[in-house]
Formats: C-alpha cells, sequence, structure tokens
C-alpha cells in the first residue's frame, strides 16, 4: 500500500498509523475498565455463577448444601404455584413500567420547559422522598391505606370505597407502592434526555404540519427512546427482584417471587431452592436487557456506517 | 403591486420588553425581501410571527388576503428554515425531506416520487440514506431547504440561515439560495444582520432597528438614500458631521447647513429639515475627493481642507484618515488606473476634501443615548481602515473615539 501512495517504503501510511493510534488507544481503554470488570467479575459474575450452581446441590435438613449433586431442585420448580407467582411478578412489574413510563414523560417534559427556577424546585421535589428511609416510605403507605387511614377515610367520604373494603393486601396496593417507589428513577432518566432535546425540534414538526399530540410522538418521543429505554429498565429489573413492597402491603394474593425466595431461604432454610428460584429471576431480568441490548446495537448500526464505527 | 403578505401594526411584547412595536409592512409575492438588523432588532420575533410561532400581541398577519394572525403553523402554508436547521436527529435525510409529506398522509408512492426529485434538486442522492449528524454545514442547510420546499409553500421563511457556515461556504449557499429562489420562484423572507447578505440576495430590505422597520427599500436605497442615521450608521461606512439648518439655499431642495470649523457647507435636504434644526450630515468615505489643490470653485461643491493621518493601501481603493477641525474624517479614494489617477499623497500632506451637495444626506440627530449605535464595530481598534461607522467626534468634547453622535 506504501507503493500505491508513492510513500518510500517501510514508512507507515496514514492509514496504517490510523490503525495504530486506534489499536493503542484500544489497549489504554481496556486498562482503564480493568477495575469495574474486576468487580463485575468477583462481586457480580462469581455470586451469581455460585447461586446457580448451588441449584444443583441437595439441601440438607440443618439448612446447610448438601455434598454431590442432584437435580431435586430443579424438579421441584415444577411446583403448580410458582407459575402463578410468577407470572403474577411480571405483570405487576410490567404494569408498574407502564404506569411509570406513561406518567414520567409528560412531567419530564414539563420539567425540562418549566422556567429554571421551577425546574430546581420541581428536580428537589422528585428527590425528596430519597431523604427519607425506603422502609418508611412503605410503611408510612400502610397507615395511610389502613381501614382508618386518610386515604381510606376519604375515599369513604365520596363514597368510593365501603366501610368494609381493604385497600391493602392485594396487588393493587403492591403496584400503587412500586409506581410511588420507582417513579423518580423513571422521572430523572428523561427529564435529563428532555433538557437535551433541541425544542426547535419541536417547532419544526409544526411547521412541517404536525399538531402539537403527533409532534410529541413523531419527533419528541423517538428523540429520547434511549432515556424511554432506560426508564423502563431502571422500573422493570427493580420491580421484578421486589421483596419489600410486597410483604408489607401485599397480602398472600400478592406474593412476588423475591418472597418466595425470602421464604424459602429464612423459613423453609432450603437454600438450593432459594437458589433455584433467583436463577429463574435473573434469566427473566437479563432475558429482556439482552433484547433491549440487541434492538439499540441494530439501532445504532442504522445510525452510523461500519467504517465510522472502527474509528469511534 | 398587491401586498402577497402583509402585517398590519403587529406589537409584541416579552414581559418588558417590546420584541416589535407597530410594525406594518407588505411584502410582494415572489420577491426576495429582508429583514435585517443587529441582534435584538426584532427580525426574528417578526419571522416567528408570520410562523406562527409567536402569537402577536396586537395587529394582524393576512396572507394572499386571508387573516392567518389565529392560525397555529402547522395550518399555514410557509415553511421555515430554522437557523439550526433543526433536523431530526433519528431520522435520514430522506426521512427528513419526507416529514412534510408523511404528516399530510400523502400516497407513498407520491412521497417516494417527490423526495427522489427534491433529492436530485438539491444534489443531496449520495447523501439520502445519512443520518443529519454525518453530513456537513452546507448539506444540512441543503436539506433544511430540501424538507421545507418539498411541502411548496406559499413563501419561505430563512431565519439566519448561513449563520452557521464559514465564509466561503456563506458565500456559496447564499448563490445556491438565489438559484432556487430563481428556480421556484415563491417568496422568501430573509433575516439576517449581515448586510453584505441582505444587499447581495435581496430585492427589498426591511431595517429594523428596537422593534421598529426604520426603512423598506432596495440596496441602493438604503444605502444611498437612508432615512435615519441608524441605517446610515448601520449599512455600510459613514463620516457623520454635527451640524444646524441656517436656512434654504435659493433652491429649496438644498440647504445651508453650520458645522462647526467648515464653512459654506451646502446639502441635499430631501427631508426638508427645518431652519435651526439640528442635523446629521452623513457622507460615505467613498464619496470624498481627495486631492492636493484645492479643488475648483463650484456652487454645489463642497470644500473642507485637513491633513492626512493615515493612509491604508488595499489594491483596489485607498483609505485615507484626515484630520479636519474637530473631525478624523474617513476617505475611501477607489483605484480605477494603476497609480496615475491621483496625485501621490503621503502622510502628514495638507490636503482638500470635497463632495457634492447631493452625496450628502441630511438626518435627524439622534439620540446620544441610543446603546445600540454605540457599540457598533470600534473603528480605531486593530483596523483603523473605515469599518463600521467612522470616527468624526471632536475629541475634546468625549473621550469616547466611537464617532457617534455625542
Amino acid at each position: 500500500m506504501s507503493a500505491a501512495s508513492g510513500l518510500p517504503a517501510g514508512q507507515p501510511t496514514a492509514v496504517d498509523n490510523g490503525a495504530q493510534i486506534a489499536r493503542r488507544r484500544q489497549r489504554q481503554e481496556w486498562w482503564i475498565s480493568l477495575p469495574s470488570v474486576l468487580w463485575l467479575l468477583a462481586f457480580f459474575l462469581t455470586p451469581t455463577l455460585i447461586v446457580l450452581a448451588i441449584t444443583f446441590k441437595p439441601a440438607d435438613p440443618y439448612g446447610n448444601i448438601g455434598a454431590g449433586w442432584t437435580l431435586d431442585t430443579i424438579r421441584s420448580l415444577g411446583n403448580p404455584n410458582y407459575p402463578s407467582i410468577v407470572w403474577r411478578t411480571i405483570w405487576i412489574s410490567v404494569v408498574a413500567t407502564v404506569i411509570c413510563l406513561v406518567t414520567a414523560v409528560p412531567f419530564g417534559y414539563y420539567m425540562a420547559r418549566a422556567p429554571e427556577k421551577r425546574k430546581a424546585l420541581l428536580v428537589m421535589l422528585v428527590m425528596v422522598p430519597f431523604w427519607t428511609s425506603f422502609l418508611i416510605r412503605i410503611f408510612a403507605w400502610k397507615v395511610l391505606l389502613h381501614p382508618e387511614g386518610y386515604i381510606h377515610r376519604f375515599l369513604r367520604l365520596f363514597g368510593i370505597v365501603n366501610e368494609g373494603d381493604l385497600l391493602l393486601y392485594n396487588p393493587e396496593a403492591v403496584l400503587l407502592v412500586l409506581v410511588y417507589t420507582y417513579l423518580p428513577f423513571a422521572i430523572l432518566p428523561v427529564y435529563a434526555a428532555a433538557e437535551k432535546f433541541d425544542f426547535h425540534l419541536f417547532e419544526a414538526a409544526l411547521d412541517l404540519g404536525c399538531n402539537r399530540f403527533s409532534a410529541f410522538s413523531r419527533v419528541f418521543l423517538p428523540s429520547i427512546r434511549r432515556a424511554l429505554v432506560t426508564a423502563a429498565l431502571v422500573v422493570f429489573i427493580p420491580a421484578l427482584g421486589s421483596y419489600v413492597i410486597p410483604d408489607i402491603v401485599g397480602g398472600n394474593a400478592s406474593e412476588m417471587i423475591g418472597n418466595k425466595i425470602a421464604q424459602r431461604t429464612f423459613i423453609d432454610r432450603n437454600l438450593p431452592h432459594a437458589a433455584g428460584l433467583a436463577g429463574i429471576l435473573t434469566l427473566s431480568t437479563v432475558i429482556p436487557m439482552l433484547i433491549v441490548l440487541g434492538v439499540q446495537r441494530r439501532q445504532a448500526r442504522v445510525t452510523v456506517p461500519r467504517r465510522k464505527r472502527g474509528a469511534t | 403591486m398587491a401586498a402577497f403578505l402583509e402585517l398590519r401594526g403587529v406589537t409584541k411584547k416579552f414581559g418588558d420588553f417590546t420584541a416589535l412595536n407597530d410594525v406594518s409592512l407588505e411584502i410582494r409575492r415572489g420577491e426576495i425581501f429582508s429583514l435585517l438588523g443587529p441582534s435584538g432588532c426584532g427580525k426574528t420575533t417578526l419571522l416567528r410571527v408570520c410562523a406562527g410561532f409567536e402569537q402577536p400581541d396586537a395587529g394582524r398577519v393576512i396572507l394572499d388576503g386571508h387573516d392567518i394572525t389565529d392560525l397555529p403553523p402547522n395550518r399555514r402554508r410557509l415553511n421555515t428554515i430554522f437557523q439550526s436547521y433543526a433536523l431530526f436527529p433519528h431520522l435520514t435525510v430522506r426521512e427528513n425531506i419526507a416529514f412534510g409529506l408523511r404528516v399530510a398522509r400523502r400516497p407513498a408512492a407520491e412521497i417516494k416520487r417527490e423526495v427522489g426529485q427534491t433529492l436530485a434538486l438539491m444534489q443531496l442522492e449520495e447523501h439520502a440514506d445519512k443520518r443529519p449528524a454525518l453530513l456537513s454545514g452546507g448539506q444540512k442547510q441543503r436539506v433544511a431547504v430540501a424538507r421545507a420546499l418539498i411541502n411548496k409553500p406559499e413563501i419561505l421563511l430563512l431565519d439566519e440561515p448561513l449563520a452557521a457556515l464559514d465564509l466561503k461556504l456563506r458565500q456559496r449557499m447564499l448563490v445556491e439560495l438565489d438559484n432556487i429562489h430563481d428556480e421556484v420562484g415563491i417568496t422568501f423572507i430573509f433575516v439576517t444582520h449581515d448586510q453584505g447578505e441582505a444587499m447581495s440576495i435581496s430585492d427589498r430590505i426591511a431595517v429594523m432597528h428596537e422593534g421598529r422597520v426604520e426603512q423598506i427599500g432596495t440596496a441602493a436605497e438604503i444605502y444611498e438614500a437612508p432615512r435615519t442615521s441608524f441605517v446610515a450608521a448601520f449599512i455600510g461606512d459613514t463620516n457623520f458631521f454635527d451640524g444646524q439648518v441656517l436656512g434654504p439655499d435659493t433652491n429649496p431642495d438644498y440647504c445651508q447647513l453650520a458645522i462647526e470649523g467648515f464653512t459654506d457647507i451646502i446639502s441635499f435636504n430631501d427631508k426638508r429639515l427645518p431652519t435651526g434644526q439640528l442635523a446629521h450630515l452623513s457622507i460615505r468615505p467613498e464619496k470624498f475627493r481627495i486631492s492636493r489643490n484645492p479643488p475648483p470653485p463650484d456652487p454645489f461643491l463642497n470644500r473642507i481642507s485637513g491633513t492626512v493621518e493615515e493612509i491604508i493601501y488595499q489594491g483596489t481603493h485607498t483609505n485615507f484618515w484626515v484630520r479636519a477641525g474637530e473631525y478624523r474624517v474617513a476617505v475611501r479614494q477607489p483605484h480605477s488606473r494603476f497609480k496615475l489617477d491621483q496625485e501621490i499623497i503621503t502622510w502628514k500632506d495638507a490636503v482638500w476634501l470635497s463632495w457634492h451637495a447631493d452625496d450628502g444626506c441630511m438626518l435627524e440627530q439622534y439620540r446620544a443615548d441610543d446603546e445600540s449605535l454605540l457599540s457598533l464595530p470600534d473603528p480605531d481598534d486593530a483596523h483603523p481602515a473605515p469599518g463600521g461607522t467612522t470616527g468624526t467626534t471632536p475629541p475634546a468634547a468625549s473621550g469616547r473615539q466611537r464617532g457617534i453622535a455625542t
């Protein structure tokens, strides 16, 4: 190639140089990411593999892990109760995610468009709940929803609920508190993306014939789609694994996988069984994430042609 | 010719700030009409009122006989080229251009055909499937123009469309825009702060200042016959002399003018400024003749004497700075022949400046507190060449070397 470029032999061409620089940069970047790779290996991947491995160990009567290998746990996961619990876990998480997104998008949009001063106030209001302990906030909901609590009494005033109705200990209560808990996590990425959104694009859409609604759906939503994916994952994944919320405001009919894992670990003292359930939970988180990653990668390919990607 | 787009008494306030103050103007079908003025003069607000992004507090916008003041932007047959282009980053060039047709739910085959034609017209075919992030500034601009034109708007609104481009590209795109205008024949409203852009592309120009239209006219009209001191100072370079009308000449089109340090000044007085009125006499640098010998007497030729302080040879012309009384006068002497068309004048030479009474422009004095005029480029820093408004301030009167009324 040096002959073609007319340079003396042995002298690297610009192409060579570029490739070399890219390689060196890649090596440097690898060193920079080494600590986090080690961290993930030691504290995430290894424990996950250990937990998965425990699934194939027998349980001993004292709550320890027995010697040898067995498929007993896998067989017992066929327990007819489980599919309904897994199903409930998934639909509660999906509905919570959808409600959070549907609420977060207009709220994040409004925050981004608010005047600077009000913006700061709104961000603070979103963050304020984090200043109170998570547990205390969940218990507070229990107090509010209790038959003698304010919400129950308020709704009774308007005849929406009757004396004997329970607002607590059902899937809807779990859903309500899940949305309450994870909504800020959904709002923040949407707000961050909406803040960066160039609202001239909105005007351009109006200019090209959109009404406000179609400008919103054709231009604003696609522009913040990454934030929407982030927000969805940030709500969906913790919701799948939630344990405290269904434990406190949920009843028997609203158990989620998290509750079953806790029950198997602390009450039944059957660690392999708990590990098996945890494995199901892990898979059900990893699979949607892989799907999302795949979709994003495909979109990235459409956005940036191949040669460009190699260089950056 | 009847007005195609008409603004009647449009006023727009943002809080205490009056962006548009009772603006009325008429734009003709098919012309390139420029809104020219310094930043904050209201030109962009005026464009946004036309596009429908801003609702005027008072006044009406009438397009082709129909009142469109209350129509939302999507129901107006106008399209805008934004300063930042506002291309949709999540769509390819092709999809960006097709956007308006898709929103209008036109049949797919028609969209495909129209987009193909537009891509060809704007020479964007090879970039059709790229995202805007991968385009150069000039390409982005062509996409923005294509995206607007495909909707066949009645009027194309261009908001500083060249501001984001570098100088070379700006000149090329200006020619391109002009060609597109000739080709599609629709009305262009062009917002710019650059007088060069405005003068080279426009059929007519509205010079705006502090929310008002100061003057509407062709490039030559606003340059040669500015109606206000602001227009004279903003368009091109000029010298201002402070004077007072002594009285009309025998010909009432002319008047005698008292300017401190000079005698027998006569000027064309098209505005019929009355006797006793304080006035600015604005004279463009190229209107002066400079010579070492006194020019022959002529009742319409004004003559003043001075000393050359500075000479800058620029090839096509030479800029002189001449001290005449209290004024430092900028003079531009064009060279039509190689060094032969003039006597050699050097530093410290005593010279005569002369100009014809018709070449001065009498203007009402503007307020000394007009900050936007004082912030015009200072000719005395870096390049003492006549650039911006040139200095004629009596040095003793004020420490400012800015040259605007003190």
